[in-house]
């Protein structure tokens, strides 16, 4: 009987360890012979410790297992799938499963992440040996054709990118993988790196031989040990496999590939101050041009792209671009690891092809508010990213979309908040982390943010607030224009739409009511 | 416990990792690991060793936010200020738990035991409110839970 219980960071951080090891020593106890699978996370975090079983019929699930619900799981033998209050049936079937695309995401919660012949058995590894055959043009053209655009936030063509570097003429070339993931509500890099991290080694490793590189870096932010643990585990299992170093996959090519772990600064997720981060300096973002595609990391020709557009590489390489392409609306192909966070009863990953509106995917996919409150407000794209209220939920999931609306889809978060939000807070909260994290290199940013940070914290004091609501709008021009990267110049997004959406929130009578 | 300063445990370190590309930051990670901070000799040390003024490893070790000049108490809470986590009531739960210990953000209890500090985000958004203490993670956190989980550590 084999038995699957995560090992993704979420499912620990409630309480997955002390499930796998209580039915380990119940199975023990009661002499029945189990194996335990650790795997990723299928990403349907209300229902974790999600335990899996296999039965002829396919993973039977139990959900938000507590250490307490282990003896009478083996009195309804649940190593067979028998029922039990905790059964959510087949877990492909339930709802929030059986909607989405799992492109990406395939593998992510069903294997082993460190076991490679798994891996393979479910493609793994069939994408590099085609782009080994394609070689590194059509390659490159395949990226191209597929329509990927980079998942990281700014949301421009992956295969345009790779283009310029594969042109470019230099000695030595990079990869960088951006895994710093700094956005609130977002946890896709992790859960893959955690789940799944051989496909990003694959695509990496694509990327390197399509663009001419030998050397690659996955930079991972500092709060995510057990994601560096689990790919550094990967890296040194790819090695002995063949995989990464010299002659890869007994190819011409040789590519070395290294975890580096950042140090607590939201700026490093932006791609110069990464590389600048990288080199050993102060993560302080740099003029472009040049760009770092001709002009990156140590001055050389650079792949910067984020973890999920990596992480897409093999599935476009081994099913074709059109597959990939198939999904989608619009300029947006192919689909989103959508992450729901925050105040929501159904919190998750949910991939899906572009295309789906703000609302099905809050209201629907997500269940509304944890609180069973009516939802107020949503986050879309981290804490640069604009609040929306439920009268756009009509918007549909697409770059362009999103942005017709003065929203960006960013890395995919997207935070709910039930009616008690106070949106003063969450403008001055935007204000206060732009000024937390700024690099310090321009003004608008450095000066702007804590000088937001005062202005709407008068306007909450009810001290002219007329006066200082048309301030905040202004200091927030400057800051859209005169900022050298999005941090100065996107902080303006959340802190406008809330003042825009929820004037009343800014109002002096509004205040006692917040208080409360 | 962090080890006292030790400038041959810290040469050793420098050597270990300065045939990387851009060692700096992993020099640094390693030596915070060891000695629990970057002690002022660690960066005249690192200064020597990688050709660089002193102004310009200060300049490094101040920009990230974890690294530190002094080391932080016996356990390090770390607590989630971020939206997603502010959605399910962490600001509250985080001020009371500080209020009840008396500290402020990033402060230490007088017994050096426990450091409370701020992070922006875990990834573990979907099952908010979340913290971190010693590198395990904890999440679902109403005011009761978060505060049990700080008085196993008092
Ligand atoms: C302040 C700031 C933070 C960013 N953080 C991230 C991040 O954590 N991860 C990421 O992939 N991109 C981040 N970006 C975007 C990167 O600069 C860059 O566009 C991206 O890594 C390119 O990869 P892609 O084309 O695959 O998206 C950030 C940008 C800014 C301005
Ligand atoms: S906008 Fe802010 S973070 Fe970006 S370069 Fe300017 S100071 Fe640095
Ligand atoms: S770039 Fe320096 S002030 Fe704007
Ligand atoms: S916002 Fe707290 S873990 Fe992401």
């Amino acid at each position: 009987m084999r038995v699957f219980i995560p090992r993704d960071a979420a499912a620990l951080a409630v309480g997955a360890d002390r499930v796998a090891a209580a039915i380990l020593s119940e199975a023990q106890a009661r002499g029945v012979a189990l194996e335990i699978i650790r795997t990723g996370s299928r990403g349907m975090f209300w229902l974790e410790p999600l335990v899996e079983v296999e039965t002829p019929a396919g993973r039977m699930g139990y959900g938000a297992v507590g250490v307490r619900d282990v003896p009478g799981l083996f009195d309804a033998d649940f190593p067979n799938g028998g029922w039990h209050e905790k059964s959510t049936g087949l877990v492909e079937k339930i709802p929030f499963f059986a909607k989405q695309d799992r492109l990406t995401f395939a593998r992510c919660g069903v294997i082993d992440p460190l076991d490679l012949d798994a891996y393979r058995a479910l493609g793994g590894y069939d994408g590099l040996a085609r782009a080994l055959q394609l070689g590194a043009a059509q390659t490159v053209a395949e990226v191209k054709a597929s329509g990927l655009r980079g998942r990281g936030g700014a949301g421009f063509p992956t295969g345009i990118k790779w283009e310029t570097v594969r042109t470019a003429v230099a000695a030595q070339k990079y990869v960088v993988c951006n895994a710093d993931e700094g956005d609130s509500g977002t946890f896709a890099d992790r859960m893959l790196m955690e789940g799944d991290p051989f496909t990003l080694i694959e695509g990496m490793t694509i990327a390197a031989i399509a663009v001419g590189a030998a050397r690659g870096y996955i930079y991972v932010r500092s709060e995510y040990p057990h994601a560096i643990r689990t790919m550094n585990g990967a890296i040194a299992i790819a090695r002995r496999a063949g995989l990464l170093g010299r002659a890869v996959m007994g190819s011409a090519h040789d590519f070395e590939l290294e975890v580096r772990t950042g140090a607590g600064a939201y700026v490093c997720g932006e791609e110069t101050a990464l590389l600048e981060s990288l080199e050993g300096k102060r993560g302080q973002v740099r003029a472009k041009p040049p760009i770092p595609a001709l002009v990156g990391l140590f001055g050389k020709p650079t792949v910067v792209n984020n973890l999920v557009s990596f992480a897409t590489i093999p599935f476009i390489l081994e099913k074709g671009a059109a597959a990939y392409a198939d999904y989608g609306m619009g300029r947006s192909r192919g689909t989103m690891p959508v992450q729901i966070a925050g105040n929501v009863k159904h919190g998750g990953l949910f991939e899906v092809a572009f295309g789906i509106t703000l609302g099905e995917l809050v209201n629907e996919i997500g269940g509304g508010s944890a609180t069973g409150r009516p939802v107020r407000a949503v986050q879309a794209g981290g804490p640069l990213g604009a609040y929306f209220p439920p009268a756009l939920f009509d918007t549909p999931y697409d770059y362009e979309a999103f942005a017709a609306r003065d929203g960006l889809i960013g890395h995919g978060g997207l935070v709910v908040f039930d009616d008690h939000v106070d949106m003063a807070k969450m403008a001055r909260f935007a204000m206060a982390f732009c000024a937390h994290e700024s690099c310090g290199k321009c003004t608008p940013c450095r000066v702007g943010s804590t000088r937001g940070v005062e202005v709407l914290d008068k306007i909450v004091a009810g001290d002219d607030a007329e006066e200082n609501i048309a301030l905040v709008k202004d200091l927030c021009e400057t800051m859209k224009f005169g900022s050298l990267c999005a941090l100065g110049g996107f902080t303006p997004y959340p802190v406008l739409s809330a003042l825009h959406h929820f004037p009343e929130d800014f109002a002096p009578a509004a205040i006692p009511a917040a208080a409360q | 416990m962090p080890h006292l300063w030790d400038s041959l445990a810290a040469a050793d370190i420098i050597t270990a990792h300065e045939a990387l590309e851009g060692p700096m930051l992993p020099i640094l990670h390693a030596m915070q690991e060891y000695f629990g901070c970057i002690p002022e000799e660690a960066i005249r040390l690192i200064a020597a060793r990688l050709n660089l003024t002193r102004a310009e490893v200060h300049g490094v070790v101040s920009f990230y936010h974890d690294f530190r000049r002094a080391p932080a108490g016996r356990h390090v809470l770390k607590l989630c200020r971020a939206e997603a986590c502010q959605s399910m009531g962490s600001e509250a739960n985080a001020a009371h738990l500080l209020h009840r210990l008396g500290l402020g953000w990033g402060e230490t209890t007088p017994d050096g035991r426990l450091t409370v500090e701020a992070v922006y985000c875990l990834g573990l958004c979907a099952c908010a409110p979340n913290a971190m203490l010693d590198g395990e993670v904890h999440g679902r956190l109403d005011a009761g839970a978060l505060e049990s989980l700080a008085m196993e550590v008092l």
